[in-house]
């Protein structure tokens, strides 16, 4: 984690604030999905427990956490307490692995009459050369709480939803991963960063030996992937378990799904999960396809750090950083919208209908995606 | 190792963050008297037939089942994707397409069967 105490404390310390991070968006999403809902549905939603009714957050946190706290005797206690805690490992390492902004070189200093650095800290809680397989990999983890919850409660509600869940979850990854493919076939890597880095010049497309360029437009993955990113994106929203793939939930058929048992804080730890899953995929789909923290004619690392150009080294590197990290930010923020936009516009799917388009619709096109990819990279840039 | 190294630091302390959690939560929470009813499982005003063991459709064994096979094929284009350029770049372009060609070949033909097995029918 570093090579003497000041880098491990700064690692640590950063680990655990970008973890922080992650639970603190749960209620502010949450406050947004109830204010969003209620703007959508032409009503008033939570406004006033405070300034637009922001400290509702607040007061739900204390009513969870004086909930009794409550199982049924027929479940297994272990697993039953062991799920919700389950369920926020998944997110928080798979959040930990993705870039949200630019790296701070620190220059060597003296500090209590001794030398320290230099350093270079990633804006992340640690950096993985195969990134994006260990996102996919722990990310898929998650139907392990799901499963546990619906064994524990011992209950068929419970059960089914979580049966019904995993099915899912796995039905989709296919296509998840599948669709993956083409962006690799492009950048050649499995870094983030370097994904990042190759996003964010402008676009140029290499035909037959000629590179052409368009000056006005960022080097985003979406111009060349139009079809991955939406594949990627509908089976994030099938992996998020969010409508209108909401199945395991089907309140009308299974009350609540896998956590019917559940009350309290053990529920919203689920919802951290949940949330936690859904900045995962966004933060996926703004690194693959739209440039993770840069923007190309204004905002990147080189124009970004020359507005510092009087101020020492270290502090231009960590404004730098400090931007291209509000820039990440909003791009994120703009697909979780997204994410509560469509929840509350699209019915949920019949089972059937769901595990048909998984595996008959969108596998196929993933792979159609793939194919089509390499015979045009393949003759783009092979030297006739 | 020293890579995965702040991968395990991370999940020791998410687990210990989630079992203070409940432990805080269970010990500010209301203390009420619980009664059978209450302990009962939930179940739309019947008793629950759920005993211990309890049935699963084979369907969801199936799915899991085909899902691994499935997940190990894509697996094995990532290596390939990310090794295309090289190939391509040394002049070997053809060799690799029709080596993916070969497996993906293997890949459809199994899509197919499986859709014409009717194992992801669901009614």
């Amino acid at each position: 984690m570093g090579s003497d105490i000041f880098e491990i404390g700064v690692n640590f310390i950063k680990m655990v604030l970008i973890f922080v991070m992650m639970v603190q968006l749960v209620p502010l999403l949450v406050w947004v999905e109830r204010r969003g809902s209620a703007y959508i549905q032409n009503r008033f939603g939570p406004n006033r427990v405070g300034p637009l009714g922001l400290t509702q957050l607040l007061a739900d946190a204390v009513k969870f956490l004086t909930k009794e706290d409550f199982m049924p005797e027929r479940g297994y206690r272990f697993l039953f307490l062991a799920a919700p805690v389950v369920a926020l490992i998944p997110a928080a390492l798979a959040f930990g692995a993705i870039p949200l902004s630019h790296p701070i070189f620190v220059e060597p200093f003296e500090w209590l009459g001794q030398t320290w650095g230099p350093y270079q800290f990633d804006f992340q809680s640690y950096k993985i050369g195969i990134g994006i397989v260990f996102v996919l990999a722990v990310s898929s983890l998650a139907a392990y709480s799901l499963m546990l919850a619906g064994y524990a409660s011992n209950n068929k509600y419970s059960l089914y939803g979580a049966l019904r869940a995993s099915a899912q979850t796995i039905s989709y990854e296919l296509a998840m991963g599948l669709s993956i493919v083409g962006i690799l076939l492009l950048f050649n890597t499995f870094d983030f960063s370097e994904m990042i880095r190759l996003q964010s010049g402008p676009l140029s497309f290499h035909v037959l030996g000629t590179v052409y360029t368009f000056d006005f437009l960022p080097n985003w993955g979406i111009f060349y992937q139009p079809l991955g990113a939406i594949l990627l994106l509908a089976a994030m929203f099938a992996e998020t378990n969010r409508l209108p793939f909401d199945l395991p939930e089907a309140e009308a058929e299974l009350v609540a799904g896998y956590h019917t048992e559940y009350g309290g804080i053990k529920m919203n730890m689920f919802y951290i999960g949940e949330y936690g899953h859904m900045l995962v995929a966004s933060g996926l789909m703004v690194t693959f396809y739209f440039g993770g923290y840069t923007l190309y004619p204004f905002l990147t690392p080189g124009t970004v750090s020359s507005w510092f150009a009087g101020s020492t080294p270290t502090m231009t590197s960590v404004w730098t950083s400090l931007i291209l990290h509000v820039v990440f930010l909003t791009k994120v923020l703009l697909f979780l919208w997204l994410f509560i936009w469509v929840r509350w516009s699209l019915p949920r799917f019949r089972y059937d209908q769901l595990m048909d388009l998984g595996w008959k619709t969108m596998l196929p096109w993933a792979l159609g995606n793939t194919i089509v990819t390499a015979i045009v990279i393949f003759i783009m840039r092979t030297s006739w | 190792m020293s890579q995965l190294l702040p991968v395990l630091v991370l999940s020791g302390f998410v687990v210990v963050f989630g079992a203070a959690i409940i432990v805080v939560a269970s010990l500010l929470g209301t203390k009420a008297a619980k009664s059978k009813t209450k302990l009962e499982t939930y179940e739309c005003g019947l008793e629950s037939d759920m005993s211990g063991s309890t049935k699963v459709p084979i369907k969801f064994y199936l799915t899991a089942i085909l899902f691994i096979l499935f997940d190990i094929e894509i697996i094995f284009m990532y290596p390939w994707a990310l090794s295309f350029n090289d190939f391509i770049r040394q002049g070997y372009g053809l060799y690799i397409m029709g080596a993916m060609g070969v497996f993906l070949l293997i890949f459809i033909l199994g899509l197919l069967w499986e859709v014409k097995s009717k194992a992801l029918e669901w009614e």
